[in-house]
C-alpha cells in the first residue's frame, strides 16, 4: 500500500494536471499549482473518494496546500 | 471540422468527393435495446494538438469538437490575435442540444451518491455557449460572443447571424459554427423515440439515403464545423486565403409543426427566397444547393417542392446534393460543415455526391448528383437547413 502522501500527490498530479516534482508539501494550490477556485472543489471531491471519507466545506476551505491535503487525511483516517 | 469521415477538413472533404460513408456501428455504450445501433462518429483524434488534457476533462465532448473545429479554422485562417484590435474579434458558436454525455454522468451520479457528487465543471462544461464562451478566454476574443440554438438551424444561424455583426460594424472578425455529440443513449433512444432515426441496423452505411425510395429517417452523426468570417477588406489587407464571399443569409418559419415540415416546403422556399433577395442575387444565378435532405419521408419531399416553386424551369439545371447522405445529420452542426462543403464545392467547382440514392422517390426528379460527384462551375452555392420548430435558415455563397 502507498503512504497517504504519494497518494494525495498522485490524485493532485492527475487532477491539476501538473509535473509529479512540482507537488511540494509546501506548494499551494493555487499559486503555485494553477488551479482556480473551481479546481480546489474537484480536488477535494477525489480526496473524499480516495480516502473514502466527507470533508465539510469549512475544512475544505482550509486545505490549500499539499501538505494540509495531507495532514487533513492523516488526522481523519 | 469534425465529422465521421475525417478529423480535419482536408480528410473529409476527400471522402465526400469520393462519395465515401463514414457511418458505423456504435460500439461506446451498449446498443442492444436500441431501436437504431449505428451513427456517424468522430474517427479518433489526438485532443492535445489543441487543448490541454486537463482543459479538456472539463468539458462535454461536444465543447471539444467544437472548439477543436474553431482552433482549425483560426489556425487555417492565420488569424493572428497578437496584430488584431481584441474588441473586433468575436464567437457565435451553437448546439442543437448540448452537453448531453456530461448530463447523463452527472445525473447517474448524482442519484447514486448524492448532490455532493456532482463536478463544479459539470454546469461550465455542459452548456451550450461554452465554446464561444472558452474561445474567447483562449485567444482573448473581447468583441460579440453568442451561441444560437435552433435545432437543426443552429450552425446556419450561428454563422447568418456572426456575419451580421461584421455588416452592423460590431466586429471585424467572427469565428463561427455548430458542434455536437448527440450519440448518447438519451440522444440515440430520444431521436428514437421520435421515430425520426432510420432503423437499418443491417446496412448502416446505406441508411442515410435522401430522396431514395428506400429512406427510412435519418441518421443522427457526431462533429463539428467552423468558419472565419471576415470583412473583406480586413481580410485583403493582412493578406488572408478568401475562400468565398457569405453573399446572402435567409430565415423564415413553417409556423406548422413541431417536428414535421409544413406542406410543400413553403418554409423551406422562404428561408431560401429570403437568402437570395438579401444578396441581390436572381434564383437563375444559383448552381448548386447543399440540401437539408436527412433522409425523413416528408421532409425531402417538402425541399423538393420548395426547390421547385422557388427555381420554376431553373431547378432542372441546378445539382442539388444531401451531403447527409455520407456522414449522416450532425444537427447543430450540420449547417457548419455544410456550408464548408458549399464553400469547397465553389473552390473546387465540384458538386459532392448523394450517395444511396439508387431509386429516387416519386417527384425527385432533379439533378440529384446521385452516387457520384459531379465536375461544374459554381458561381453560387446555397446551403439549407431547417430544424424542429420549423425553424429554416439558408446561406448564400458565392466565388470570389
Amino acid at each position: 500500500m502507498s503512504s497517504i502522501e504519494d497518494r494525495v500527490n498522485k490524485i493532485i498530479v492527475e487532477q491539476l494536471g501538473v509535473k509529479p516534482e512540482d507537488v511540494k508539501p509546501e506548494a499551494s494550490f493555487v499559486e503555485d499549482l494553477g488551479a482556480d477556485s473551481l479546481d480546489t472543489v474537484e480536488l477535494v471531491m477525489a480526496l473524499e473518494e480516495e480516502f473514502e471519507t466527507e470533508i465539510p466545506d469549512e475544512e475544505a476551505e482550509k486545505i490549500n496546500t499539499v501538505q494540509s491535503a495531507v495532514d487533513y487525511i492523516k488526522a481523519h483516517s | 471540422m469534425l465529422t465521421p469521415l475525417g478529423a480535419d477538413v482536408a480528410s473529409t472533404w476527400e471522402g465526400i468527393k469520393a462519395g465515401k460513408s463514414g457511418i458505423r456501428n456504435i460500439d461506446h455504450f451498449d446498443t442492444e435495446s436500441f431501436a437504431t445501433r449505428f451513427a456517424g462518429l468522430v474517427p479518433e483524434f489526438d485532443i492535445a494538438d489543441y487543448l490541454s488534457p486537463k482543459d479538456a476533462r472539463k468539458m462535454d465532448v461536444f465543447i471539444q469538437y467544437g472548439l477543436v473545429a474553431a482552433i482549425q479554422a483560426i489556425r487555417d485562417a492565420g488569424l493572428d490575435m497578437d496584430k488584431e484590435d481584441a474588441d473586433r474579434v468575436g464567437a457565435a458558436f451553437g448546439s442543437g442540444i448540448g452537453g448531453l454525455t456530461n448530463i447523463e454522468d452527472n445525473h447517474r451520479k448524482m442519484l447514486d451518491s448524492g448532490p455532493r457528487k456532482l463536478s463544479p465543471f459539470f454546469v461550465p462544461g455542459t452548456i451550450i455557449n461554452m465554446i464561444a464562451g472558452n474561445l474567447a478566454i483562449m485567444y482573448g476574443m473581447k468583441g460579440p460572443n453568442f451561441a444560437i440554438t435552433t435545432a437543426c438551424t443552429t450552425g446556419t444561424h450561428n454563422i447568418g447571424f456572426a456575419a451580421q455583426q461584421i455588416m452592423l460594424g460590431q466586429a471585424d472578425v467572427m469565428v463561427a459554427g455548430g458542434s455536437e455529440k448527440g450519440s448518447t443513449p438519451l440522444g440515440m433512444g430520444g431521436f428514437a423515440a421520435a421515430r425520426a432515426l432510420s432503423t437499418r441496423n443491417d446496412d448502416p452505411q446505406g441508411a442515410s439515403r435522401p430522396w431514395d425510395k428506400g429512406r427510412d429517417g435519418f441518421v443522427l452523426a457526431d462533429g463539428a464545423g467552423a468558419v472565419v468570417l471576415e470583412d473583406y477588406e480586413h481580410a485583403k489587407a493582412r493578406g488572408a486565403t478568401i475562400y468565398a464571399e457569405l453573399a446572402g443569409f435567409g430565415m423564415s418559419d413553417d409556423a406548422y409543426h413541431i417536428t414535421a415540415p409544413a406542406e410543400g416546403g413553403v418554409g423551406a422556399m422562404k428561408a431560401m427566397e429570403n437568402a437570395l433577395r438579401n444578396a441581390g442575387v436572381a434564383a437563375q444565378e444559383v448552381d448548386y444547393i447543399n440540401a437539408h435532405g436527412t433522409s425523413t419521408q416528408m421532409g425531402d419531399l417538402a425541399e423538393i417542392a420548395a426547390i421547385k416553386s422557388l427555381f420554376g424551369e431553373h431547378a432542372e439545371k441546378l445539382a442539388v446534393s444531401s451531403t447527409k447522405s455520407m456522414i449522416g445529420h450532425l444537427l447543430g452542426a450540420a449547417g457548419a460543415v455544410e456550408a464548408i462543403f458549399s464553400i469547397l464545392a465553389i473552390r473546387d467547382s465540384i458538386a459532392p455526391p448523394t450517395i444511396n440514392l439508387d431509386e429516387p422517390d416519386e417527384g425527385c426528379d432533379l439533378n440529384l448528383v446521385a452516387n457520384t460527384a459531379q465536375q461544374r462551375n459554381i458561381d453560387y452555392a446555397l446551403s439549407n437547413s431547417f430544424g424542429f420548430g420549423g425553424t429554416n435558415g439558408t446561406l448564400l455563397f458565392k466565388k470570389v
